[in-house]
């Protein structure tokens, strides 16, 4: 009884310090208060789609479209590379793209990674090799911010996954960039700062990147595909989707294979859970 | 079901489960496949993981090696000894070419044709992995002049082969090819 | 103990004959998971998630052993080394996420566990230590679960190992320093890193212990059931081994089935995209959230914002940051006494039309409510929701159950459950008491259900 006694005096008290401290003063404040003002920029934000027909990995049955990750190799190495570091993804891992052990050994080779020299211990440069790593365009997180009016460029290897609904903000925000409309800009008084570009899928629209796919045609796809900037920038979206989860088909493969045998077993596990019980249950009368 | 009536009967279920039997052993069965394909992936993850297999490779530069000086450098993590051979030591590992051996071998056969003077193994000796001496200047070369092996006394002869003590084998040659006549590359 | 009708093991080889009188281990597993253990007949599926966590806990414990081989704590590489096993090592991919979505599948099946206990009750006694026991499982969990959470050591792992550290400087005096000591340093760094991982690998094997002896607590009274009358006579039982194996066996593959869903389609759905940006102190996520399972409790934490002030002199009695911290580990704890607060006689939440009410109409939309509102943004509206939810919760607990076990008039009870399974023109062996029929509610026909007070 005195557990109960104590229990109920106890949870009164609580919600009499939560109602009366916490709720009714929020409450005050929410009807008579200021509202709550979200910055102006919030007014432009569209939230990003990906491209029309959606990519080729989408679903429980996605797989890689292999010539599309090659041109979205193209793109980085021609276009983002500049800034982006890729530090998880190695040469070797280009093999999985459809190129030869040969091409990937030249491939590798078209790159130059910090190496240190044999004989002297200097450090130096050389081509790649398939087991190096994309190199670092900036030596340091300082030298990046310097080289960049003080934004670090982000490492892309697992921009997909840590964006939400990766692939499509990528798309998305590649093709975003703009100028925000006039009249309503006027009007709330909104002005991208000095420095930054306006982009309708970015966070808060105003992003440190200038326009990296700035025209049609910047990239010549090797397969002649035309590069019109959706285009750039859906391959080079999936391509990042590779890097970010290059086991991303194996994993669909393997969960259909798994969750096929699983049915299977639980059907039989069921038909013997009902053979077992029915000898129990007798029929209700 | 074989009983309408509302009591329970043990044997009664007991005389269903005999008859439909197939079906537990189909569903125990099912079972202990699932469990047993569960252990592949647990199994296969202890195994080299795929940067490690990724075969890298590791250039040599021979040219400022004096005949019979020798160079540690490492490949694959494991130690790799490149040794230029005096003409006397080709001598004497030619001599030795048809004596009976643990595991016979000429020098021809370990080294590349046109630079029969250049001894290219793996630092790690083929009984139970240690670092053999030898290759540094006043190391102890053991009785056939080459290498030995401080930790359970195996004596390998100037072109790396087993002579006596406890390994199986002469000092592994890895893959190389010559891509200059004073670099090489291993792997 | 067991019932006297359990059957007994009776070792038929000369091994295990043997074996019987140097290690009965065959026996023990027989009497407690075996034909020898004789359960209520009718359990329905809500009493399959007791094997289910046991389950969970094994897969942790596997996939976790197998991930700490190629994982290293040292804040330097400790993401690297995470996409080292999603990208290089053999099947990594599929450990790690088995490891991530386990964890959340853990709690899945732990809520639907003490859901189950809360509506009938399975905490009264006879069974308060099976009960006692749980929340400490449940709080070890908790523990666990986190501690994993900063391992990766992405965005998310840093913040949380930061706020939640954070929660123990409220505490007056010492708080500042324990948060110190905590960390092992003034932000979470490559010390609380090692720490966390030392524990987090250390925590599973302590729930393994206390398990058992929640299993152990169990065999004493036997399980409850849905009836919430106790176990009388054998025909109320059916042995554990085949019953409730094949049941439990068929509860594992639809478990299964949901599981591999999440692993191979949407094996980061239930995470934070944020965690996969590593971790840098200079940064903070726009919306700081710990993993789905901990929403109730963040919500809850989130719910004080108001210091305890002595009205018009200013003074702070508590300030809001420990009033937070208090009401978070409140809610669990009141679990705690939750045997002694609740004493109707009648287990069942089928038999009691009150609390059958404020069970489904305020308790679990409270519960959806904290669970939705504590992922939110921390505004308005959500802020008062959260308050006028988190009151239901502890009124709930505190003074609702009390109240209503007092004044509650329950339905009849079925004599056995026997008659609630076969229904009740079963030759019974026994004369009854109270029925639907003759309505004379109240009557508790069942002596084993009388309060121990």
């Amino acid at each position: 009884m005195s557990i109960r006694l104590g229990g109920i005096i106890a949870g009164l008290a609580i919600t009499l310090v939560l109602v009366l401290w916490s709720l009714v003063p929020g409450v005050y404040n929410f009807v008579f208060g200021p509202p709550a003002e979200k910055p102006a920029s919030y007014a432009f934000y569209e939230h990003g789609e990906g491209p029309a027909g959606g990519f080729s990995f989408d679903g429980p049955m996605g797989t890689w479209d292999v010539a599309q990750l090659q041109r979205g190799y193209q793109v980085y190495k021609e276009v983002c590379s500049a800034c982006h570091s890729l530090k998880f993804v190695a040469f070797r891992n280009l093999q999985q793209l459809g190129y030869t052990e040969a091409e990937v050994d030249a491939e590798a080779a078209s790159w130059t990674v910090p190496g240190i020299d044999q004989n002297t211990g200097e450090v130096n440069t050389r081509p790649g090799e398939p087991t190096d790593y994309f190199p670092m365009p900036f030596p340091n997180a300082i030298a990046a911010a310097a080289a960049n009016n003080n934004a670090i460029p982000p490492d892309l290897s697992l921009m997909t996954k840590a964006r939400h609904d990766g692939s499509n903000y990528v798309y998305s925000l590649l093709t975003g960039y703009g100028e925000p409309d006039p009249a309503k800009a006027a009007k709330v008084g909104f002005e991208t700062p000095a420095g930054l570009y306006f982009n309708k899928h970015f966070p808060n629209v105003n992003i440190a990147m200038a326009p990296p796919l700035a025209i049609d045609g910047q990239v010549t796809y090797a397969d002649g595909t035309n590069s019109t900037i959706p285009q750039m920038a859906e391959d080079v979206a999936a391509f990042l989707t590779w890097t970010a989860e290059p086991s991303l088909v194996e994993r669909k493969q393997t969960g259909w294979f798994v969750l096929g045998f699983l049915l299977f077993a639980t059907a039989l596990a069921f038909l013997s859970y009902k053979q077992i019980w029915a000898g129990l249950k007798p029929k209700k009368s | 079901m074989a009983s309408d009536t509302a009591v329970i009967s043990e044997t009664g279920s007991e005389e269903g489960v005999r008859r439909r039997d197939w079906i537990h052993i189909a569903a125990l069965s099912t079972a202990g496949v699932g469990g047993a394909s569960l252990l592949f992936p647990l199994i296969s993850q202890m195994a080299p993981s795929a940067d490690v297999l990724a075969a890298s490779s590791t250039e040599v530069d021979i040219g400022a090696i004096a005949a019979g000086q020798s160079i540690k450098t490492t490949f694959r993590k494991q130690p790799l000894f490149v040794k230029r051979l005096t003409p006397e030591e080709i001598a004497a590992a030619k001599k030795d070419d048809g004596t009976s051996m643990r595991d016979p071998q000429t020098l021809a056969e370990r080294t590349k044709e046109g630079h029969e003077d250049i001894l290219i193994t793996m630092g790690v000796c083929t009984h139970l992995g240690c670092v053999p001496l030898g290759a540094a200047e006043g190391e102890n070369k053991g009785e056939f002049g080459g290498y030995f092996c401080p930790c359970h006394g195996s004596h390998y002869d100037v072109a790396g082969r087993i002579r006596k003590g406890p390994a199986p084998l002469n000092l592994m040659v890895p893959e190389y090819s010559f891509t200059s006549d004073t670099v090489v590359r291993v792997g | 103990m067991s019932f006297a009708w359990a059957k007994q093991y009776e070792p038929q080889s000369t091994f295990t004959k043997w074996l019987d009188e140097k290690l009965p281990l065959p026996r023990l597993v027989y009497n407690a998971v075996g034909a020898g253990y004789p359960v209520p007949r009718n359990l329905n599926y809500m009493w399959n998630f007791g094997v289910l966590a046991g389950f969970c806990l094994m897969l942790q414990i596997v996939t976790g052993v197998i991930l700490a081989m190629h994982y290293a704590a040292n804040a330097q590489v400790a993401f690297g080394t995470v996409e080292h096993i999603m990208r290089n090592v053999n099947w990594g991919w599929a450990l790690r996420y088995a490891h991530a979505n386990g964890a959340s599948f853990f709690f899945i099946v732990i809520y639907l566990h003490i859901f189950r206990g809360l509506f009938y009750s399975s905490y009264k006694a006879p069974r308060e230590m099976i009960w006692l026991l749980g929340v400490v499982i449940f709080l070890l969990m908790m523990a666990t679960a986190f501690m994993g959470y900063v391992l990766p050591w992405g965005q998310m792992s840093f913040w949380g190992a930061q706020v939640i550290t954070g929660l123990f400087s409220a505490i007056p005096v010492v708080g500042e320093p324990l948060q110190v000591w905590l960390l092992g340093g003034f932000a979470p760094d490559n010390a609380a890193l090692n720490r966390f991982f030392s524990l987090h690998f250390l925590m599973p094997f302590v729930i393994a212990g206390v398990v058992i002896l929640h299993i152990w607590a169990l065999h004493i009274p036997g399980s409850s059931n849905p009836a919430g009358v106790e176990v009388k006579q054998e025909s109320d039982t059916v042995p554990f081994h085949p019953y409730y194996t094949s049941k439990d066996g068929f509860g594992l593959g639809v478990f299964l089935i949901a599981f591999t869903a999440m692993v191979f389609f949407l094996p980061n759905a239930l995470g934070h995209p944020d965690n996969y940006i590593e971790a840098n102190p200079l940064s903070t996520p726009a919306l700081i959230v710990p993993e789905w399972y901990f929403y109730p409790f963040y919500a809850i934490l989130r719910a004080f914002t108001g210091d305890l002030t002595i009205p018009f002199t200013g003074i702070v009695l508590i300030p809001a940051k420990l009033l937070g911290v208090i009401g978070m580990f409140g809610s669990i704890l009141v679990w705690f006494i939750l045997p002694w607060l609740d004493k109707s006689p009648v287990r069942s939440g089928h038999y009691r039309p009150l609390f059958n009410k404020f069970f489904w109409f305020g308790l679990i939309p409270t519960m959806a409510a904290l669970f939705y509102l504590g992922g939110a943004h921390a505004e308005e509206p959500y802020i008062m929701l959260s308050q006028i939810f988190t009151a239901y919760y502890f009124m709930h607990f505190l003074v609702i159950l009390p109240i209503i076990s007092q004044i509650e008039v329950p339905k009849p009870l079925p004599f056995s459950i026997t008659e609630a399974v076969l229904g009740k023109d079963t030759p019974a062996e026994a004369p009854r008491t109270g029925t639907a029929a003759t309505g004379d509610a109240g009557t508790l026909p069942d002596g084993s259900l009388q309060p121990a007070e």
